[in-house]
């Protein structure tokens, strides 16, 4: 019997953070793979419907990397909030639309150079924190070993913990970065309340 | 045997091969599960067409084979061979992975249904949400091939269906999340939405979540009873193929092996919900009163229902076969019966050897204790399903016996009925968990 057996043996049913990762870099360079596709599918496609489809996809997909990193209810909340009623909604808007007539529309899109300076700008952020990170934030750092899988990176970011479910995300939102969180719903309020405004004309 | 063969045998594993790492007998138990739920569905459809003919003072289908017992083999042999069409018109691509959809989504949820404290393919900590997330995905397969087909009558009955099927889900969800908040009332103190989790919650608690707080649980069941008929498109909410209206709503343009696809997500979907049912509220693989029935003799009784089970329907087959007319155009029916007949005694009795061996032998033996946990696993599997065959007979009764929705009042019945009820039941459960336990 190998060791990760005799590990597993020891934890009861409920348990399952025992489980020694399979294949972590595969899985997650054919999910980043597949979320990147369908995401420029999903801005590629003529019609509104293929859109939709290769939106879902990249929406399982991250589903799939937040499970990798050991975040199993925020994947499972993914799945049910965005891909199951969502999705259903936005294709429920587009079956009403005549997409043959929408296809061959020439587009609005006459701000793409705005959109474009604004991806880049995002780009070259993300760029520069991954090349420049390391000197930012110093006393900030978890030290971590070169090749390390995510279950290490979860305990060094949550600590020793028996259960999977037992990860204190609930408290990290209401405790540490109670402002993120509060700034994400003001940003729902705002998307919800733009949308009736924007659909009513008379209020 | 190699080491993955033999590793999850050792008798001190109690979990599912998932939890407990090992890849090869998770494969073998999604392969048994694949094939269970298709030979399930193919029973279902023969059960299906002959209850509801009774039902109706007919006799249903009576050609092929005795009592029409090998009618959905020569469906399906149809169904493969019929063409398969596309309309020129459609939308090819979305067309053909529309029923694919329907059919994953449907089938994914097998992965955490637990069929017994380790007889499921995996232990998810997420279970429930993980079931409730995949099964609401069947919807994008219906939407999706009423869209592609580019034909009136499917577009309304995709409409139609989606538009059921997220109002609906919310009263589900609510009524679920009640029977999650009993798990809570644990001695430990906490809840969990694993499928296992819940069921061993039920057995600590020493009752099942439809009694408890009564009558709480009994009404959140009653919601999600509700609620899980009109999710899986049955009738009296079938307004998504209701054939009086819609032709046959959104698979009007399907025929041939995608059709069939979308006749095994549906009746794939209608277990997994019963599976949900059963698991939440039922006490999922337990037999009626675990806690109190647990001596040996009780056991041992108990391990004798699978068998009598079988040897009961070996009985009605017997039965069928001497009871076919004497003449010779029937001897062909009377031979295959009396065979089935016979296999099904075989069973019974490989069962009832399981059982008897498992009782009489001395408890210290290895191979006492090797039968003894393989008579533990044939019966959780055996409530399990048994209580989900329950469920399969209430579809088909629902659909013999109620008239169909209007969809006004379909809407009426998800939004200002359940819905508040389904509040209201989550509160006060919420309450007397807290205040009187």
């Amino acid at each position: 019997m190998n060791p990760a057996m005799a590990m597993a043996m020891t934890l009861n049913a409920t348990d399952n953070s025992g489980m020694a990762p399979v294949a972590t870099p595969w899985f997650f360079y054919s999910l980043a793979a597949l979320a990147v596709i369908s995401g420029v599918l999903v801005i590629t496609r003529r019609n509104a419907v293929h859109s939709a489809l290769a939106l879902i996809v990249t929406l399982l997909s991250v589903a799939g990397l937040y499970l990798m990193l050991y975040a199993p209810f925020v994947a499972g909340v993914q799945i049910i909030v965005y891909a199951g009623g969502i999705m259903v909604l936005f294709l429920f808007v587009i079956m009403l639309v005549n997409i043959d007539r929408s296809s061959k529309e020439r587009r609005f899109n006459r701000i793409w150079p705005v959109g474009l300076t604004a991806s880049c700008a995002l780009l070259a952020l993300f760029v520069s924190a991954i090349v420049k990170g390391k000197d930012l934030f110093v006393d900030r750092m978890i030290p971590l070993p070169e090749g390390s899988n995510t279950q290490e990176i979860a305990t060094a970011l949550y600590g020793e913990v028996v259960k999977t479910s037992q990860y204190p995300k609930g408290q990290y939102m209401m405790g540490q970065y109670t402002f993120a969180f509060e700034i994400a719903s003001l940003l729902l309020l705002v998307a919800i309340l733009g949308a009736v405004i924007m659909t009513k004309k008379k209020i | 045997m190699p080491d993955f063969i033999t590793s999850y045998l050792d008798r001190t594993i109690t979990v599912t091969p998932g939890a407990a790492g090992s890849q090869f007998w998770a494969l073998i138990y999604v392969l048994i599960i694949f094939a269970g739920v298709s030979v399930a569905v193919i029973c279902m459809n023969w059960i299906e067409r002959k209850a509801l003919a009774h039902f109706q003072v007919r006799l249903g289908p009576m050609r092929v084979g005795p009592h029409g017992l090998l009618q959905p083999i020569a469906d399906a042999i149809k169904l493969l061979l019929k063409e398969d069409i596309i309309p020129a018109e459609a939308d090819q691509f979305v067309f053909w992975i529309a029923p694919l959809i329907g059919l994953l989504a449907a089938f994914t949820v097998y992965t955490v249904i637990p069929f017994g404290p380790s007889q499921a393919v995996s232990d998810m900590n997420i279970g429930i949400l993980f079931m409730l997330g995949v099964s609401s995905l069947g919807v994008l397969g219906i939407v999706v091939a009423g869209w592609a087909s580019n034909s009136h009558y499917p577009l309304i009955g995709a409409l139609r269906s989606s538009a059921q099927m997220v109002s609906y889900e919310v009263a589900m969800g609510l009524a679920v999340i009640s029977a999650i908040l009993m798990t809570s009332l644990n001695v430990s103190g906490t809840g969990t939405l694993s499928m296992i989790g819940i069921v061993q919650a039920q057995q600590q608690q020493g009752v099942w979540f439809i009694f408890k707080f009564f009558p709480l649980g009994l009404i959140a069941f009653a919601i999600f009873a509700v609620a899980m008929v009109a999710e899986t498109n049955r009738s009296p909410f079938d307004l998504a193929e209701a054939e009086s209206e819609l032709t046959a709503g959104f698979h009007t343009e399907y025929s041939g092996l995608r059709w069939s696809l979308f006749m095994l997500a549906e009746y794939a979907a209608m277990i997994a919900v019963s599976s949900i049912a059963v698991t939440l509220w039922l006490g999922g693989w337990m037999h009626p009163f675990p806690n109190l029935l647990h001596a040996q003799a009780w056991e041992f009784l108990f391990s004798l229902f699978p068998g009598l089970t079988f040897g009961g329907l070996a009985a009605i087959a017997y039965i069928g076969a001497q009871r076919m007319p004497p003449h010779s155009f029937f001897k062909i029916q009377r031979i295959g019966l009396a065979v089935f007949a016979v296999v099904l005694a075989f069973i019974a009795l490989l069962l009832l050897m399981i059982a008897v061996v498992a009782g009489l032998l001395p408890q210290s033996s290895a191979a006492a204790q090797f039968t003894t946990g393989f008579r533990d696993g044939i019966d959780n599997v055996y409530w399990f399903v048994l209580k989900v065959a329950v469920f399969m007979y209430m579809f088909i009764w629902y659909r013999a016996t109620w008239p169909r929705y209007r969809f006004d009042q379909l809407m009426r019945v998800g939004w200002k009925v359940l819905l508040p009820i389904s509040l209201g039941v989550l509160v006060l459960t919420a309450i007397v968990g807290v205040y009187f336990s």
